[in-house]
């Protein structure tokens, strides 16, 4: 069946596409992009006022399955992504168990496949069962399908182990997704080190935490010739690095999340939310707008979520015992467009290269174009829409979201995976 | 009565507040020094201390302000209590919240977790030591300690010497001496200070040494020697030698000066037995004074002002 999106404005950089058009749809594919086009027969899909947009991708998701499907399953999670404008998300291997062999990796295409509402790329443990130690399985992983290896949650701590991993990954020729944290310099610290530790009594995890292991990884890419993409990095300092190593012809990438750029150390208060609790944690203002600026010159590659689901009575916890992070999927889109596209900083093409082209090419995932011929995964997104973060409308299992109560301005309309809807008119319809 | 319903955190009183429970607390020792030492004042009312971390003295303190004021005091420590068999502290609070009483003392290993029960409970909240955060009620209680020695609280300079990064009792002293016009000065090596000692409020020094002519009261902070994650310096010895107070350093501070510690002490390490002995050394009175000031507290937050003879 044919579908034609009537009228939006139709933005693409990867294929110098900015205007206001129409796109037609058939069999999946995008077959025509242009002004005043017709069909024989089909549907016509007003996008009058609308950005219509290559589809999303989250580089990093925790869909929780399988092990804690009371905070999100593939079910759950996937439709948490449709309805925040993502056609795609990349899952995180520290589940229970750890994602750490092939079977893990064909469960979880295959669960997908099943009951998933958007597709799923698969990411890989580097290290069995994420413990830094042994390689786990990863020329299994990688020929089910795993897109990347990653021990996110931890770093690894031996930069032994992770040289061994990066050049045996290299080979397979998909990147190693690094969580940067030195554990020994972030000790047991809940917060970031400096005014709000200080402040509120609670252990500090300084910035050098981050920007050693991420100094060190930069040297492994360098040394293995692994690709290397740096997880939801969190400081100025980070940035600074990775634009040093990108200005040498490294092969480094790296992505941060909406709450690190748009939240920073003050948001957390004597309230103690946990839902602030963030691994990383949050920064201070120099380490945000570091951020934007790595954004904004092209050092840092994409927005990715870190959606990370989390049972309400274990983030009911004291803050040093409630689990880090939070939830993300629903909220991206509108946060970018809040605070970026509608604040001026930057326009609708820097989202779709931020958050559609970024991730892909970080994670050398199939890409997808405004063009005839390409597959269409597409976002629709009402620029317009006002509409405030409540508990009680997340898609989402978990509800644990650092920006509950805010007033957004943007929001995902459509979802289009391969020409057909999983959001439509702002449900979820799959 | 005081301006706020909870005392979490010295954020909480106002110096009007601080300048009430002081005086309070006069009166209150004049009753301890008597042979009858109790009060109907609190007559009926419930006050519970729930210590969900081994604590003695502060528990102690707590309970012996209470009985005094005639309130029913219960206790509810961790070893005894739920907490151990995984109830979370939500649960804790909400148990404690349909047994309706009428004050809670809580001292956890975690901060924020009074803000926590105060959210979940309607009766009055006190802070009776949160994780490395605060310990209000041991901060006025050191103030009432120097008040009474030095006859004034405004323009001293209070030397508060050892770990203070890890130190609740620093983090409630340092904002209460400020309130009061007082100079608080925080006195440690660099890996015993918050990574921000600015943000407190406090002027920061290396050397004790170089402080003591300066200083009206020294007051030591425990060595806490039973750290999970390292000792911060080489080892007690060199740590007393330059942090230790002892009689050649009170030697060199003013004749009026007074040496404080909240207890409990390593003798040898941060105070020298003489030291602590000694006439210049308020430990004792401090403890003394915590009753006093524990039960202005507890008066002044159910709603003392009625003299409670009507209970």
């Amino acid at each position: 069946m044919a579908l034609l999106l009537r009228g939006g404005r139709v933005v693409d950089p990867s294929v110098g596409l900015d205007e206001v058009c129409d796109v037609l749809i058939r069999d999946g594919l995008v077959v025509e992009v242009g002004v005043g086009l017709t069909m024989p027969k089909g549907e016509e899909v007003d996008c009058t006022g609308m950005v219509v947009m290559p589809g999303l991708v989250d580089a990093h998701t925790h869909l929780r399955e399988p092990g804690r499907e009371d905070e999100e399953t593939v079910a759950s999670g996937t439709r948490a992504a449709a309805a925040g404008g993502f056609t795609a998300v990349c899952a995180m291997p520290n589940t229970e168990p750890v994602a750490d062999e092939g079977a893990a990796v064909r469960f979880l295409l295959e669960k997908a496949e099943t009951e998933g509402a958007v597709r799923v790329h698969v990411i890989g443990a580097i290290t069995a069962k994420q413990e830094g130690r042994a390689l786990a399985e990863i020329g299994d992983m990688a020929s089910e399908g795993a897109v990347a290896f990653s021990d996110d949650g931890h770093g690894v701590a031996d930069a032994g182990t992770m040289r061994l991993a990066m050049d045996y990954i290299k080979r397979f020729g998909v990147p190693v997704v690094s969580h940067c944290e030195d554990t020994a310099l972030a000790g047991r610290g809940v917060v970031n080190e400096g005014v709000v530790s200080t402040r509120l009594g609670l252990p500090g995890w300084p910035a050098a935490a981050e920007e050693v292991q991420v100094a060190r990884d930069i040297r492994l890419a360098q040394l293995t010739g692994c690709p290397l993409h740096l997880a939801h990095l969190s400081t100025a300092g980070s940035v600074a690095l990775v634009r040093d190593a990108k200005s040498r012809g490294l092969g480094v990438t790296c992505e941060v999340t909406p709450h690190h750029l748009f939240l920073d150390e003050d948001d957390i208060t004597a309230a103690y939310d946990t839902n602030m609790k963030m691994n990383p944690p949050l920064r201070t203002a120099e380490d945000t707008a570091g951020l934007l600026a790595g954004l904004l010159d092209g050092t840092v590659d994409c927005i990715a979520t870190d959606h990370a689901p989390h049972a309400a009575h274990e983030k009911a916890l004291e803050f040093e015992l409630a689990p880090f992070g939070t939830t993300g999927l629903e909220t991206a889109l509108a946060l970018v467009a809040t605070h970026v596209v509608a604040a001026g900083t930057a326009d609708w093409p820097q989202v779709a290269q931020w958050m559609a082209h970024g991730p892909r090419a970080a994670l050398g995932l199939p890409e997808v174009r405004i063009e005839p011929g390409a597959v269409a995964d597409i976002t629709i997104v009402d620029p317009a829409q006002e509409w405030v973060v409540e508990p009680g409308g997340f898609v989402s299992k978990s509800r644990n979201s650092a920006f509950l109560g805010r007033t957004l301005t943007g929001r995902a309309r459509d979802v289009l995976i391969g020409g057909y809807f999983a959001l439509r008119s702002g449900k979820v319809v799959v | 009565m005081l301006s706020n319903k909870h005392i979490l955190g010295m954020d909480d009183l106002s110096a009007d507040d601080i300048a009430r429970i002081l005086e309070t607390a006069e009166s209150f020792a004049e009753v301890n020094t008597r042979r009858i030492k109790k009060l109907p004042t609190l007559r009926g009312l419930t006050v519970v201390n729930l210590f969900l971390e081994p604590s003695t003295r502060t528990r102690t303190s707590f309970e012996i302000a209470a009985k005094r004021l005639s309130a029913d005091a219960i206790n509810f420590s961790a070893s005894a209590s739920a907490t151990v068999k995984g109830e979370s502290l939500r649960d804790t609070a909400a148990t404690l919240a349909a047994m309706s009483c009428d004050l809670v003392v809580v001292r956890h290993k975690y901060a924020g977790a009074p803000r926590m029960l105060a959210e979940m409970m309607d009766c009055s909240v006190v802070n009776g030591g949160d994780g490395i955060h605060e310990h209000p009620t041991q901060a006025l209680l050191d103030l009432y300690t120097m008040k009474r020695a030095l006859g004034r609280l405004e323009g001293l300079r209070v030397g508060i010497v050892g770990d203070i990064s890890h130190s609740r009792v620093a983090g409630s002293l340092v904002p209460a001496l400020r309130k009061v016009g007082a100079t608080p000065v925080v006195i440690a090596p660099p890996t015993l200070l918050p990574s921000r000692p600015d943000v407190l409020g406090a002027e920061v020094a290396w050397d004790l040494d170089e402080q003591l002519a300066s200083l009206d009261v020294a007051y030591m902070l425990r060595v806490q020697m039973e750290r999970a994650d390292g000792m911060p310096f080489p080892s007690l010895r060199e740590y007393a030698r330059f942090y230790g107070m002892n009689a050649a350093r009170l030697a060199k501070m003013k004749p009026e000066a007074i040496v404080m510690h909240p207890g409990p002490m390593n003798r040898g390490v941060e105070i020298s037995a003489d030291v602590a002995d000694g006439d210049r050394s308020l430990v004792l009175t401090q403890v003394e004074s915590g009753v006093a000031v524990r039960m202005a507290v507890m008066y002044l937050l159910l709603g003392g002002a009625d003299s409670g003879v009507a209970a």
